[in-house]
């Protein structure tokens, strides 16, 4: 019989979450309890009023709990919401797994993916030229000028955008980061 | 047959009688007594360190026995689900663009599309963990002090401890909670007797004289009710007639430990029920500062009571807590400015609770006023220290926010707790939107300003 495991029966999908994300019974059960936290009327999942008081700091908040919905849903239960924050885990690196088995949600794709996904809202696999001008504005509110936006914009698009179709695919944004160290940018150092 | 049950019968009386009379003399000699002359036999001092000598053992054995048994010892006191890394906005996007590309940062600072990275993480942290709701959640023990409310499950882990947790289980609701509520009864009911009936003498010294040993009395009756041990730093500076005393504010018992050493007029709402029984014989003894509850809107009305009552230097100091509400005792937060705008000198007081005996932090929108009086009767001790603070005045060229704040910070620094700039009223409302506002203008500098650069090269 083990404490932690006791308590993490309270915890919904408890053991295949241990599996699925790859976090520590120890780390589930802390956020467990801040699901329950900022679940502050106790029905079992949050909404998106829950997450943005949160998120208030920043300035892509709104897209940043966009993220956790899924299209069209308007609630997210506690499994759904630990399967979207196990992407910012640390890419574990000696791994080898087989082909069959899911590609684990900390992997250097999938937080492409998810980082995509930030940029490319109405999900048609393509990140416009006015999805990036929102992104940007978001980012930079009212410090810049109409003009300064869409000269970063379309800079940006001309960098990226390989074949010339004025948007950047899913391909062309994962070249243009080819070099950069995202899992040490887009991870979240969680304490044992 | 009656001649055998009637010797019982007596003997079952006299031994009634004789621990009645026992047990009152024993209230009386080492609580009542020592209540009225403001002595103390040092008897919870010793009940203190006993305890912790207990708590210690407890922690230790939880400890050895995760380790024989080799569990995971869920510790649920760490202080935080992540790590957040303390650096800016500037370094961190520059360090993402410096990995993603070989050309010189400094000619080319413009907008990549990882820079998006930087507030994704950011705001992800930030749904895991938040610095403010820390602050409003009861302060998290490395040790287990024997109570269920900060256990989890640990008296699971060795026969001993859960026979110490039950004995402690029993001690406490059985023989330490009837005790404090017997008392606390007692105190209660001695200060609506006694102040109503000096209420009916003449006004003058005599009745100010009286009023003050009753009001010391029964604090301090009610102080032992709650098995508080106190220890006061630097009663030099003991606020004084004429000015108004300003303190953390942590629990509705924080009134009790500040009158207990010192006379002052309270300020607040009156309420009905025994509250309003209690402010209302208070009053008649001494001039407290009671509103009605319309009256407590009207910012004009209060502030003009308050400088009247500090104008008259006969009256007691008036005592506020400037938070407006019950902080979890880890750090002092923003104190509203009402109190600061009077002009009158400040005796800035810390309190600080040791959370290894008892939790006294009043979370109001999880516990109300009962449950929380009968969960403070029900815990080990309180045990907290008071620091009296040289008092302070607004300075020329301060307004009453800079001088509130100057306040705030002095008693954050003397009783250990973190001075934090957010707002109390944060419990209830949002942040403000000045916060990304900044971040905006921190990327935009980082953006734009080169632009500008370049556009001059």
């Amino acid at each position: 019989m083990g404490s932690s495991r006791s308590s993490l029966r309270r915890v919904p999908d408890g053991q295949q979450l241990l599996q699925e994300t790859g976090f520590s019974a120890a780390v589930l059960l802390r956020l467990h309890q801040r699901f329950q936290f900022l679940d502050k009327d106790s029905r079992g999942h949050l909404r998106s009023e829950d997450l943005e008081a949160e998120l208030s700091e920043n300035p892509m908040g709104d897209r940043i709990v966009g993220a956790f919905f899924q299209p069209g849903q308007e609630t997210v239960d506690f499994p759904s919401f630990v399967r979207v924050l196990a992407h910012f885990r640390p890419t574990e690196k000696n791994r080898t797994r087989g082909g069959e088995q899911p590609e684990p949600a900390n992997s250097r794709n999938r937080k492409l993916k998810f980082a995509f996904q930030l940029y490319d809202r109405d999900r048609d696999g393509k990140i416009s030229r006015t999805e990036l001008l929102q992104v940007l504005r978001e980012m930079l509110g009212l410090q810049v000028t109409e003009e300064q936006l869409q000269s970063i914009a379309e800079r940006a698009i001309q960098e990226a955008d390989l074949d010339r179709d004025h948007a950047i695919c899913f391909d062309e944004f994962r070249k243009s980061l080819e070099k950069v160290n995202i899992d040490h940018k887009m991870s979240v150092r969680f304490l044992e | 047959m009656e001649l055998f049950f009637n010797p019982f019968d007596n003997l079952l009386c006299i031994l009634l009688g004789i621990s009645f009379t026992v047990w009152f003399t024993l209230l009386l000699v080492f609580i009542i007594v020592p209540a009225i002359f403001g002595v103390s036999f040092g008897i919870r001092r010793l009940y203190m360190k006993t305890l912790l000598k207990i708590f210690e053992w407890a922690t230790l054995r939880i400890e050895r026995g995760a380790k024989e048994k080799n569990h995971h010892l869920y510790k649920p006191y760490s202080n935080a689900i992540i790590a957040r890394e303390p650096t800016s906005l500037e370094e961190e996007i520059k360090e993402i663009r410096r990995s993603g590309s070989n050309k010189d940062l400094d000619s080319v600072s413009e907008f990549e599309m990882s820079d998006i990275f930087y507030f994704a993480r950011r705001g992800v942290e930030s749904i895991m963990d938040d610095e403010v709701t820390k602050r409003f959640s009861a302060e998290e023990l490395e040790s287990w002090n024997l109570l269920t409310r900060s256990n989890n499950n640990f008296h699971y882990i060795s026969l001993r401890l859960t026979v110490l947790w039950w004995l402690g289980l029993l001690i406490r609701y059985g023989i330490l909670l009837p005790l404090r509520v017997t008392l606390a009864f007692t105190g209660v009911s001695l200060l609506v007797f006694l102040t109503s009936l000096i209420g009916l003498l003449q006004n003058g010294r005599m009745k100010n004289v009286l009023s003050e040993k009753v009001h010391l009395m029964c604090y301090r009756i009610c102080v032992r009710a709650l098995t508080a041990i106190i220890t006061y730093h630097d009663s030099e500076n003991k606020p004084k007639n004429g000015g108004i005393c300003v303190a953390n504010h942590t629990s509705p018992i924080d009134v009790i430990i500040l009158a207990s050493d010192g006379c002052y007029a309270m300020v607040g709402q009156i309420h009905g029920g025994l509250m309003g029984v209690i402010q209302r014989s208070m009053v008649k003894a001494c001039p407290h500062i009671w509103f009605e509850r319309s009256e407590v809107k009207d910012r004009h009305l209060v502030a003009k009571r308050l400088s009247n009552h500090v104008q008259d230097k006969s009256k007691l100091p008036i005592l506020i807590f400037p938070e407006g509400t019950c902080i979890n005792n880890t750090s002092v937060m923003m104190f509203k400015k009402g109190s600061f705008d009077i002009g009158a000198t400040v005796y800035p007081v810390a309190i600080k609770y040791d959370p290894r005996f008892g939790d006294a932090f009043w979370n109001s929108s999880k516990f109300g006023m009962v449950s929380y009086l009968l969960r403070m009767m029900s815990s080990w001790a309180i045990v907290c220290s008071v620091w009296y603070l040289p008092p302070m005045s607004r300075e020329e060229g301060e307004d009453a926010v800079q001088f509130a704040n100057r306040v705030k910070s002095a008693i954050a620094r003397k009783g250990g707790l973190v001075d934090l700039l957010w707002d109390g009223g944060l419990k209830r409302e949002k942040v403000k939107d000045t916060f990304k506002e900044e971040q905006q203008k921190l990327y935009s500098k980082m953006l734009v300003g080169t632009q500008e650069d370049r556009s001059r090269s």
